[in-house]
């Protein structure tokens, strides 16, 4: 086994676990402003938002909107059944669907 | 420990683990034809359980970059988890300190996504997290092993879709947090913001930037609509 990789996993193990951690252990030690609550209540959906675009929009990196897209074509009746249903296991289900029928036909 | 909500926690990972389960399998066997033995696919998915963040690496370590470098971006691409670290803290006052050290060791995009979409209905409740991080955790260290083992022996294992399983939880959560057009605001700019900078620096900055410039933008607006309130009514 190479030394070398096992010194990289320690460090990435370190500046992974750090940034994860520490927000949440000393944030909520301490009174935080009203302000920055308001602001900390937006991140859910703007964490949300910007983890899916690029991984329908944008899956290879480039702004990708078109019918040889199969992750934004299958995500059309994904949000279909989200606004309409908000029900998390048909949503997944209907993605998964979509996307083996646009690989597999 | 064996309680409702940890049972809850277990049925709540289930979407995560059927995308964790041919992504996982995917790394293990890319990982293992590029440059890592089984033991440091298993030792990775342990320590790390960072599914980008691995997968870049990987390709850095085959590729025979320096360790210093590796380790730098890894710390990039994973700044991100602040931000939701931060989020889950208001809801967290009560647990002890060592509690919440263990709990975020199993924070990532896909658990961190769940964990707020619970918060929103429900009290915080430990057992919860400890189920839910815990079935995702084994589930990605196993399917990485696993796929590692197989290797070569096995199809393409997100050619069946179920990866897309991730993308459909994001979807799904994204629209049950949408309540108001100030959130659809936050959601479209986030997202443009998202595109924009993976399509012209790459994605490890993407991100964190959008969040935190929708964030803004969406608390700004708030405050603006009540001074135009304030001034109106006077």
């Amino acid at each position: 086994m190479e030394q070398k990789v096992i010194l990289i996993i320690i460090g990435m193990s370190l500046v992974t676990y750090l940034p994860r951690m520490l927000p949440m252990v000393l944030l909520s030690k301490v009174k935080l402003p009203p302000l920055f609550l308001k602001w900390l209540q937006f991140i859910p959906v703007a964490v949300l938002s910007a983890l899916l675009a690029p991984a329908i929009l944008a899956p290879q990196d480039e702004l990708s909107i078109g019918l040889d897209n199969n992750a934004f074509i299958a995500s059309i009746p994904c949000f279909f059944v989200a606004i309409r249903t908000k029900n998390l296991f048909l949503t997944i289900v209907v993605g998964i669907l979509a996307m083996f029928l646009l690989q597999n036909l | 420990m064996i309680n409702d909500n940890f049972v809850i926690g277990i049925k709540k990972s289930v979407p995560v683990v059927l995308g964790y389960i041919p992504i996982g399998m995917a790394f293990g066997i890319l990982a293992n034809q590029q440059c890592l033995s089984i033991f440091e696919i298993f030792l990775m998915s342990f320590m790390v359980y960072a599914g980008a963040s691995q997968f870049i690496a990987t390709a850095m370590i085959a590729s025979g970059v320096n360790a210093a470098s590796i380790i730098f971006t890894v710390f990039l691409v994973n700044l991100r988890h602040m931000l939701m670290s931060a989020s889950l803290s208001p809801y967290f006052k009560k647990v002890p300190s060592l509690v919440q050290a263990t709990i975020s060791f199993g924070l990532t995009d896909e658990t961190y996504a769940v964990d707020i979409t619970h918060l929103k209905e429900h009290v915080p409740s430990t057992s919860f997290f400890v189920g839910l991080h815990t079935i995702c955790y084994a589930a990605w260290v196993i399917s990485t092993v696993v796929g590692g083992m197989l290797g070569n022996l096995i199809p393409d294992p997100t050619r069946w879709g179920m990866d897309y399983a991730l993308s459909a939880m994001f979807i799904a959560l994204l629209c049950m947090h949408i309540k108001d057009k100030r959130d659809i605001l936050v959601a479209v700019c986030s997202a443009a913001f998202s595109l924009f900078i993976t399509a012209t620096v790459g994605g490890s900055w993407n991100v964190i930037i959008a969040t935190v410039l929708a964030a803004t933008i969406g608390v700004s607006t708030e405050l603006w609509s009540k001074k135009l309130s304030l001034s109106s009514s006077e």
